[in-house]
């Protein structure tokens, strides 16, 4: 220390400990944001963990597979025979999902291709902000246009009986999804490097054979997982379809019969329930089933993704 | 001169026909958003006034006001944000500035997603099994709020961990050569520098939250309360739930009071939104590296 040229003569020991502290400061401050770093590992098991707990009662008691997922007959409050069959609840879910995605799939990366290679300059900030105000509705907001704005009109247009169906819930659905799923497409699209665009227009193509030839096949797999994160989160919606698909249990033979999905089926049964009953145990057993369904798609959206980055 | 052959002409055509196909596109997904809040502005104005947002409900719900939903929502909120904004940002200095490259890191990263992508009421049975079951809070705000807490963790992490990575590399290679250590350069250069970017995330998070529905109905938020809470220990109404029971659970509803719920909540979300979206603008116009 004392070679230093320029050293102003200070007690060695007093220096010595400055050092010190900062140096255990630094430590300790990184133990501390390791915390948080990993409390996001620890909430996900801690969610897997609680919802088994309060579930586990049903999956080693009454529990059987085959009633479970092939029974179309959810009764958990029936006075005769209790039946827990959620395949009622899945046609319900797959159907309203099925539409939605059927609906959103082609507008958002339409969409989304329009927003991030034709639109330029004041257009493209607006449909950006737009989309991503559209992406911040609420999903109760959502349940309640098509309760109050989307029942009458379906109701109007088609002459049903009811308009609380899974028309209706596939459109709100969809309409929910479409803008997230847009900006993440929007997000691959521009993740593909301005050089290959360059070089296609150097080449004389057109925009739209720039787009066609090069720009969406680059980003496929990000596209791929814009449509997984979206169908993961038209899964998992629960306000919305709660109370746009009429809520009763139902295979559905057309798109104007009304279904029950699986997130709803818990928002509405759980609060009538008495802790740790056959029916409360049930609910949860739902809960692990859709926890484990998104974690999976959630999985094969990020190796998707993360393939785009590799290659 | 170049003169247009058959071939150039007929993909220029299609061109403008794929432009004008994906422009409709947008154009359709954005149009029918734009008539709803039409419809939402147009059915929800008449029962707005000074005493709608600060009276009690009366008769049933269907008259008086929304005040104790509205304080509700705003309490959650608070709890909520003192919980997930120092833990997300410690997770996100973590995995922006001290975490390596390996399979843990990806494994945190791979959770994040993970937490952003479980449905609601599975952060519902959650909170419930685990806060007002296990660690005895009952159904209160406290319990409404962490659950609420969990699941908007990854939109503060997310948008902290971008701006500190937008602070370029060599303010902290200048700041380390200076002989600072790493939580000195984080604490004195990257995060005054990622200040307002970190803002924008926890405004996205206070819109998130005060919309949710599911995760409160089990574990604090109730139908209807006649007194305001007075702690966290209390339960609450919310506006999000509010909006749930005047549209489904009260018969003979004046059809405007919905209306007038619902615009509230949207106002009050895309205010948040706006907002965030806002600073974002500004910081990109300062910013000068």
């Amino acid at each position: 220390m004392n070679n230093k040229p320029n050293s102003v003569p200070v007690p060695a020991s007093s220096d010595f400990d400055r050092l010190n502290r900062d140096w255990y400061i630094d430590k300790a401050v990184q133990a501390l944001v390791f915390i948080g770093g990993i409390s996001a590992i620890i909430f996900v098991i801690g969610i897997f963990v609680f919802i088994t707990k309060e579930g586990l009662g049903f999956l080693i008691g009454d529990f059987s597979f085959k009633e479970f997922f092939f029974s179309p007959n959810w009764r958990p409050t029936s006075e005769n025979k209790v039946t827990y069959g959620i395949l009622a609840l899945i046609a319900g879910t797959a159907s309203v999902t099925g539409l939605a995605m059927l609906i959103a799939i082609p507008f958002s990366l339409g969409a989304a291709i329009y927003i991030a290679e034709f639109a330029t300059g004041k257009t493209r900030e607006f449909l950006k902000i737009t989309v991503e105000l559209l992406a911040a509705i609420p999903s109760v907001v959502w349940g309640f246009i098509g309760l109050a704005m989307m029942n009458p009109l379906i109701i109007d247009v088609f002459n049903v009986p009811v308009g609380l169906n899974v028309l209706n819930a596939g459109i709100i659905l969809g309409l929910m999804a479409a803008p997230i799923m847009t900006s993440i497409a929007e997000d691959a699209l521009k993740a593909v490097p301005d050089r290959y665009r360059e070089a296609a227009e150097a080449m004389g193509a057109t925009r739209w054979q720039m787009i066609y030839k090069v720009v969406l096949p680059a980003a496929k797999n990000g596209l791929l997982g814009a449509v997984l994160l979206g169908v993961g989160r038209g899964f998992g919606e629960t306000m919305a379809v709660l109370m746009a698909t009429g809520h009763s249990i139902n295979i559905p033979g057309s798109v104007f019969d009304s279904v029950r999905a699986l997130t709803a089926t818990i928002a509405a049964e759980l609060g009538e329930t008495a802790v740790g009953s056959q029916h409360y145990k049930a609910l949860f057993t739902i809960g692990i089933s859709l926890f484990v369904i998104t974690f999976i798609i959630n999985l094969v959206a990020d190796l998707v993704v993360r393939g785009v980055k590799k290659g | 001169m170049f003169e247009a052959t058959q071939t150039n002409l007929k993909n220029l055509r299609r061109q403008n026909i794929s432009r004008g196909l994906l422009g409709g596109m947008t154009a359709i997904l954005i149009l029918p958003v734009i008539l709803i809040m039409g419809t939402l502005i147009y059915k929800g104005a008449p029962v707005m006034s000074f005493e709608f947002l600060f009276a009690n409900p009366t008769n049933g719900m269907t008259e008086g006001g929304i005040f104790p939903a509205l304080l509700g929502t705003i309490l959650l909120v608070i709890v909520a944000l003192l919980a997930s904004v120092p833990l997300g940002v410690a997770a996100a200095i973590y995995l922006s500035e001290y975490a390596p490259d390996n399979w843990f890191t990806r494994a945190i990263n791979l959770a994040i997603i993970n937490l952003a992508g479980v449905p609601s009421i599975v952060h519902a049975l959650f909170g419930l099994g685990a806060f007002v079951i296990f660690f005895r809070f009952g159904t209160s705000i406290l319990a409404a709020s962490l659950t609420l807490a969990i699941m908007t963790l990854p939109v503060v992490i997310v948008a902290t961990r971008e701006s500190l990575q937008a602070v370029p590399m060599a303010f902290r290679e200048a700041c380390w050569n200076m002989g600072a250590t790493r939580w000195q350069t984080i604490r004195r250069i990257v995060l005054p520098n990622a200040v307002t970017g970190i803002l924008t995330g926890v405004i996205l998070e206070v819109s998130r939250t005060a919309g949710e529905t599911a995760p409160i109905m089990f574990t604090g938020a109730v139908f209807f309360l006649p007194f305001l809470p007075q702690g966290v220990f209390d339960q609450t109404m919310a506006l999000s739930l509010h909006l749930f029971v005047v549209s489904t659970q009260v018969p003979e509803m004046p059809e405007a009071v919905p209306y007038g719920v619902a615009l509230v909540l949207i106002c009050l979300v895309l205010l948040m939104n706006s907002v965030s979206i806002a600073l974002r603008m500004y910081l990109r116009g300062k910013k000068k590296w």
